[in-house]
């Protein structure tokens, strides 16, 4: 019956936004290890958005834009810039170190030690699991927001996921040696 | 399949990034393979574990207020800002008329600040997160939304064929006096059209052939009792082919 010519009024850049603020924090933090260069962060990103909100192009991924915006700001910034992808992108290993970390994982207990290893690991191995396992990102998705193929994007995570049960089984180990 | 080949594509699957018809196949030869389950509980594991212990950190009380508040002061619709840029000089220039108002004659002058009002809801209009409070580009649906709202009733024009098409509706004040506001897109441009009661009053006996109104041409006409104004930031050929419609149509 109602057929408009043109599309909908546009979505507010809050509307796209603000659901997103907790996310971005979040993720923010976990980049810098900081909470005020965190809160600097997101707020650099929001007034980036904002700002290029109008070359945005609606219906394609606002919110892999957003943490786009906010990873490239990461990177100018001061800590950003020691964050260097770890070399070897090529290298692939399928062995992985028995037993299995995962085992020992249980949940609750292990949270510590699991934020302890996410906050060691090296920056791209880091946002790359958040994207991952925390926002759910597809690898589309992480693809944009990084700016690499999904080809990068596959080696990149499994490269990360073994660094994360490496640094994992050292922690269990140390545990266990220490009781 | 051999096991071997799956191997490569159990990151895939934990992620569900493996096409439907692969996802299926590995689901089937999960069951009856002891190791690759095993492996696959093994990075769902993982990921589970991640996920809880990567959400961590809340922005706090503070910080969110600040930024809510940042958020919610410039103009609310990302279209809106647009208008303003182009709303802002027009109101500039309509505030310079409406000074400059002082030196024509009484006539003259009443017409412009009907005029000037009439540019003042057109802007407005457009420059709200709703333009129109009904939107259709369909005649038959826009005509009896107005029903009840307005006292009194008017035909809009078929406009197949031609370049005007109908964006939608809203009701509009001239004084304290009730009358439609329609709202026509052509090329991108918008124009209003306003629909009051011709009675005695301000806008009593108002026409005029396209006439330019600061950045706004206007034509204005009365048929059946009613006044009818066109309105918008296009050519004076434009206003007038609308005009001609909305003529014969009423």
């Amino acid at each position: 019956m109602e057929v408009p010519d043109q599309p909908l009024p546009a979505r507010t850049f809050e509307d796209l936004a603000l659901p997103l603020f907790d996310q971005l924090y979040n993720f923010a933090r976990w980049l810098t290890q900081d909470t005020s260069e965190a809160e600097d962060l997101v707020q650099e990103t929001y007034a980036k958005a904002l700002r290029g909100f109008g070359s945005f192009q609606l219906g394609t991924n606002f919110r892999a834009w957003m943490f786009r915006i906010l990873r490239n700001s990461y990177l100018t910034s001061r800590t950003g810039l020691k964050a260097k992808v770890p070399l070897d992108e090529e290298e692939v290993d399928v062995a992985s170190p028995d037993p299995s970390p995962e085992a020992l994982l249980v949940e609750q207990a292990n949270r510590e030690i699991v934020r302890d290893a996410l906050t060691q690991l090296p920056v791209p191995f880091r946002e790359i699991l958040l994207l991952c396992e925390v926002e759910e990102m597809s690898y589309e998705e992480i693809a944009q927001v990084l700016a690499v193929p999904m080809g990068t994007v596959m080696s990149r995570l499994y490269r990360a996921r073994k660094a994360m049960r490496t640094l994992l089984m050292q922690k269990f180990k140390g545990a266990s040696d220490a009781v | 399949m051999p096991c071997e080949s799956w191997r490569e594509k159990l990151d895939a699957y934990a992620d569900g990034e493996l096409p439907v018809a692969e996802a299926n196949a590995l689901a089937a030869h999960l069951p009856q393979c002891a190791d690759c389950a095993s492996q696959v509980l093994r990075r769902v594991q993982m990921k589970r574990s991640v996920a809880m212990a990567g959400k961590r950190y809340e922005p706090s009380a503070e910080f969110r207020q600040k930024m809510m508040a940042t958020m919610s002061k410039p103009s609310r619709r990302s279209g809106a800002w647009i208008w303003r840029i182009i709303a802002l000089p027009a109101a500039l220039v309509l505030i310079v008329s409406l000074g400059v108002n002082f030196y024509v004659s009484r006539e003259k002058s009443r017409r412009e600040r009907v005029f000037s009002e009439l540019a003042d809801l057109h802007i407005s209009a457009l420059a709200s997160s709703q333009p129109v409070d009904v939107i259709s580009t369909d005649r038959h649906t826009v005509k009896p939304w107005f029903e009840g709202k307005i006292p009194f009733s008017f035909n809009l024009p078929e406009l197949q064929g031609t370049d005007f098409a109908l964006v939608g509706g809203r009701v509009a004040y001239l004084g304290q006096t009730p009358g439609a506001h329609l709202v026509y897109r052509i090329r991108k441009h918008e124009l209003s059209v306003f629909i009051f009661p011709d009675r005695a009053g301000e806008t009593s006996g108002l026409t005029s052939s396209p006439i330019s109104v600061v950045s706004f041409t206007e034509e204005s006409w009365t048929k059946s009792g009613l006044q009818y104004f066109v309105i918008g930031d296009v050519g004076a050929g434009d206003i007038e082919s609308l005009s001609k419609l909305l003529r014969d149509a009423s």
